[in-house]
C-alpha cells in the first residue's frame, strides 16, 4: 500500500474544515427552515428527518467529476495526440503497451476491429466501446491504476485524443480534443447496443412445464471435461491457454 | 488431520499437579474398540483456554481449508480481481462474513469511518452531505440478499473449465443487511420531478460507479452499514454499500460516497466495457441488471468427493432468483433424463439464497448429477447449450445454465458437459 503522508494530511485538514462548519451549517440549516414562509407544497415536505447538512459548492465540484455522453460534465480544457503519446507512454504504457496493445493480461485498449463476432473477439476502444465520454471519465476517475486522480484535465484531454489515434478515429497527430469539438466524435460501434431482452430468448418465452421423466431417448454421455484443460488452481503447471472470462 | 497442538501452560501446570495419581494406562488393542472412546482424550482431561482468550473468535483449526480462494490467471493483478467463496464447505443460507467472495477494482479501501461522508446531488431540492452517524439516525430494516456477480460461471460460457463449485459458482454469498431504505436518503434531499437515474459513487481509488433507474432504487435498494449484525467487512465496502436486491453485484458499490441524480443514465465504464453482454451477431445487450434463476449442487462437488463409499448420500445446493423466491428445484442424478423434486430446507425469502437437499441411497454407480431452479415466476433456469444457442459463447456475464457433475464409482467428482 503506498499512502502518502501529504495526502492524509491534507485529508485531515479537509476534516477538520469540515468539522468546523458543520455545526455553523447546521444552525443555518434550521434557522431556514423555521423562518421559511409557509408555502402549499405539492409533495411531502423534504427533509422529514433534518439530517445531514447541505453540501457546498466546492464539495459537489470536488467529487462530481462524471461525464455524460451528452457531454453533460466535461470541464474545459484540451490536448492534442502527440501530448498524449508523450504522456502515454510516461504514464500508461508499461501496463497498455506503446500502442495500445496490452501488456500481459493489462487490457488492450486499441484495435479488434471486426473482431465482435469472431470466436475470440478484442473488446478495445475502438472495436467496442460506445462513447467517448466514458474514456474521458474513466480516466479521470481511476486511472493510471495504483495513481488515481493525479492527471489534469488538460492531461485526460491528451490521452483521450492519443486513444483516438490508436484507435484510427483520429488520423492527425496534431488533432487537438477540446470541450468545444468533443460531442463531434462518434465511436464506431455507438449503434450495436441492445436493451435487455433475456426473457425473448425461446428458452424463457416458451417456457412450458418442465420434464420430469424419461427426457431424453439415450443415456447422457460426457462431452468435456474440466480436467482435461486443467486450469484449476492446484492443478496447474502452466496457465498460458487459460480460457474466457478474465475480469480487469 | 493434525494431531491435538499439545496443552497449553494452564493444561501442563494442571497435569504437573495430577501427576501424583495414577500414571496413564497404555493404550487398548484396536480389537476392544475406538481408542477415539478407550483412549481419554487431552481435551476430556485438560483445561481448555478460557473465556477471554479469543475475544473475536474464528473457525476451529480444522476447519482451517475453508476459505475464500482465488484463480491467479484469471487477471493481471490481484487488486482488480476476484476471489470466490467456499461453497461447497457451506451449508444453510448465510454466508459467514470472513468467507463472503471479494470483488475489488482498485484494493480494499481502508476507510476511518469518522472520514466517511454520503454526498447526495444533482437533480435534488437540496444536495446534502452526511456523516456515518447521521446515516445512523434513519429508521432502518434488515434484510437478507445474495449478491452474485455479473460474471459468476463467466469461465463456463466455452464449457467446462473449473474443477469445483467453489470456482464455478462462488462468486456469490448471501447476508443479512442492516441499512437505511434508499428512499429514506433521497426524500430527505427531495427528489426533482426530473429525476429518473441515480449514480452511485465509490470512495476507492476505482470509484465504481453505475447508473440505476430511479424505480429499482426506490423499490428496494438499501444503504448498508452492516452484514450479519456487525459492521461490514472492509472488503465488503465498510462503512458503507449500496445494497441492490436481485441484480449484478457491480451494481452494489462498495464504500458509497456519493449519490447523483440525473435525468438519463451515464453509460459509465462499467456499464459499456464491461457488464455489456456480446451476442452472436456481434450486438451486446446492455444494463442487463437481474441476476436470473440459477441453482447449483454444491455437495458432491469436485472439491467435495464422496468418501463414505455406499448408501446414505445427501444431495445439497443452493438455488436463488434475483426475481424473487425459488419454488421449486428438481435434481437429477442420469444427467437430466429423470428429475426429482428435491427438498427446500428453512427460509425462503426473495432475492435470497435458498437450500436445497435430495437424500438418496448410492448404489456406487457412476451419477450425472444437475439441478434445476424454477423461481416464484414459473422462470425455469435454463441449460447451458439452451443459453448458447441464443447468445453464442462470448457473453462472459450471467450465465444461470445448469450445471452437470460426474460422480465416478471411486466418488470423485469432476464438472463435465454432456449431450
Amino acid at each position: 500500500m503506498s499512502k502518502s503522508p501529504k495526502l492524509i494530511a491534507a485529508a485531515f485538514i479537509a476534516a477538520a474544515c469540515l468539522a468546523a462548519g458543520l455545526l455553523a451549517d447546521e444552525r443555518t440549516a434550521h434557522a431556514e427552515e423555521a423562518s421559511a414562509p409557509a408555502e402549499a407544497a405539492p409533495e411531502p415536505r423534504a427533509r422529514a428527518f433534518g439530517l445531514g447538512r447541505e453540501a457546498t459548492p466546492e464539495e459537489i465540484a470536488a467529487w462530481d467529476i462524471d461525464i455524460r455522453p451528452d457531454g453533460a460534465g466535461l470541464p474545459a480544457g484540451s490536448g492534442t495526440v502527440l501530448a498524449g503519446d508523450e504522456l502515454f507512454q510516461e504514464q500508461c504504457a508499461v501496463c497498455h503497451g506503446v500502442f495500445g496493445e496490452g501488456a500481459g493480461r493489462y487490457p488492450v485498449l486499441a484495435g479488434g476491429f471486426d473482431t465482435l463476432t469472431k470466436e475470440r473477439p478484442e473488446k478495445t476502444v475502438g472495436s467496442y466501446w460506445p462513447y467517448l465520454s466514458t474514456l474521458y471519465d474513466y480516466i479521470r476517475r481511476a486511472m493510471p491504476f495504483g495513481n488515481a486522480h493525479s492527471l489534469t484535465d488538460d492531461q485526460v484531454y491528451a490521452l483521450t485524443a492519443y486513444l483516438l489515434y490508436l484507435n484510427d478515429i483520429v488520423t492527425d497527430e496534431d488533432f487537438e480534443l477540446s470541450k468545444e469539438n468533443f460531442a463531434e466524435i462518434t465511436l464506431p460501434n455507438e449503434d450495436n447496443f441492445v436493451p435487455d431482452d433475456r426473457m425473448e430468448e425461446a428458452h424463457y418465452r416458451d417456457a412450458a412445464e418442465p420434464c420430469m421423466k424419461d427426457c431424453k431417448p439415450d443415456p447422457a454421455k460426457v462431452v468435456m471435461r474440466a480436467r482435461i484443460l486443467d486450469v484449476t488452481p492446484g492443478s496447474i503447471e502452466d496457465d498460458e491457454g487459460a480460457g474466457a472470462g478474465a475480469v480487469d | 488431520m493434525g494431531q491435538h497442538k499439545g496443552i497449553n501452560r494452564r493444561g501442563l501446570l494442571t497435569a504437573g499437579l495430577a501427576m501424583g495419581g495414577a500414571a496413564l494406562s497404555a493404550p487398548a488393542a484396536r480389537a476392544a474398540g475406538d481408542p477415539a472412546i478407550l483412549e481419554v482424550q487431552d481435551w476430556n482431561r485438560y483445561l481448555g483456554y478460557g473465556v477471554q482468550a479469543r475475544p473475536y473468535g474464528t473457525p476451529s483449526e480444522f476447519e482451517a481449508h475453508v476459505v475464500r480462494r482465488d484463480v491467479e490467471w484469471l487477471t493481471a493483478t490481484t487488486e482488480s480481481s476476484v476471489n470466490f467463496t467456499p461453497l461447497h464447505d457451506l451449508d444453510g443460507i448465510i454466508t459467514p462474513n470472513g468467507l463472503c467472495f471479494e470483488r475489488h477494482h482498485a484494493g480494499i479501501a481502508e476507510i476511518d469511518p469518522a472520514q466517511h461522508r454520503l454526498m447526495i446531488n444533482g437533480l435534488v431540492e437540496k444536495p446534502l452531505v452526511f456523516t456515518m452517524e447521521d446515516l445512523m439516525r434513519f429508521p432502518r430494516v434488515n434484510r437478507v440478499y445474495f449478491l452474485e456477480c455479473a460474471a459468476n460461471s463467466g469461465m463456463e460460457w466455452r464449457g467446462s473449465q473449473l474443477n469445483g463449485c467453489q470456482y464455478t459458482h462462488g462468486m456469490v454469498h448471501c447476508v443479512m443487511y442492516t441499512g437505511v431504505p434508499l428512499k429514506t436518503v433521497l426524500d430527505e434531499a427531495g427528489l426533482k420531478g426530473t429525476a429518473k437515474w441515480l449514480l452511485p459513487e465509490g470512495a476507492d481509488a476505482a470509484a465504481m460507479t453505475r447508473s440505476i433507474p430511479i424505480d429499482k432504487a426506490l423499490d428496494d435498494c438499501l444503504i448498508a452499514f452492516k452484514m450479519n449484525g456487525e459492521a461490514l467487512r472492509p472488503e465488503q465496502g465498510y462503512p458503507l454499500r449500496l445494497v441492490v436486491p436481485g441484480w449484478e453485484g457491480n451494481m452494489w458499490v462498495k464504500w458509497l460516497r456519493r449519490i447523483e441524480v440525473g435525468d438519463e443514465p451515464w453509460h459509465q465504464r462499467e456499464e459499456t466495457s464491461k457488464y455489456t453482454d456480446l451476442l452472436a451477431n456481434g450486438t451486446a445487450r446492455r444494463f442487463t441488471w437481474v441476476m436470473d434463476v440459477k441453482s447449483v449442487i454444491t455437495s458432491p462437488s469436485p472439491q467435495l468427493p464422496v468418501k463414505h463409499g455406499k448408501g446414505p448420500l445427501v444431495i445439497s445446493g443452493l438455488a436463488w432468483s434475483g426475481n424473487g423466491t425459488v419454488k421449486r428445484v428438481d435434481v437429477t442424478i442420469d444427467g437430466g433424463r429423470n428429475w426429482t423434486t428435491a427438498r427446500l430446507d428453512g427460509p425462503s425469502l426473495p432475492k435470497a439464497l435458498h437450500r436445497f437437499y435430495l437424500d438418496i441411497d448410492w448404489d456406487g454407480s457412476e451419477l450425472l448429477l444437475q439441478s434445476r431452479a424454477i423461481d416464484e415466476n414459473g422462470v425455469v433456469q435454463p441449460t447451458k447449450n439452451e443459453l448458447r444457442s441464443a447468445r453464442g459463447e462470448n457473453s462472459i456475464y450471467h450465465n444461470n445454465g445448469i450445471q452437470t457433475w460426474h460422480v465416478k464409482a471411486d466418488g470423485t467428482v469432476e464438472n463435465v458437459e454432456i449431450s
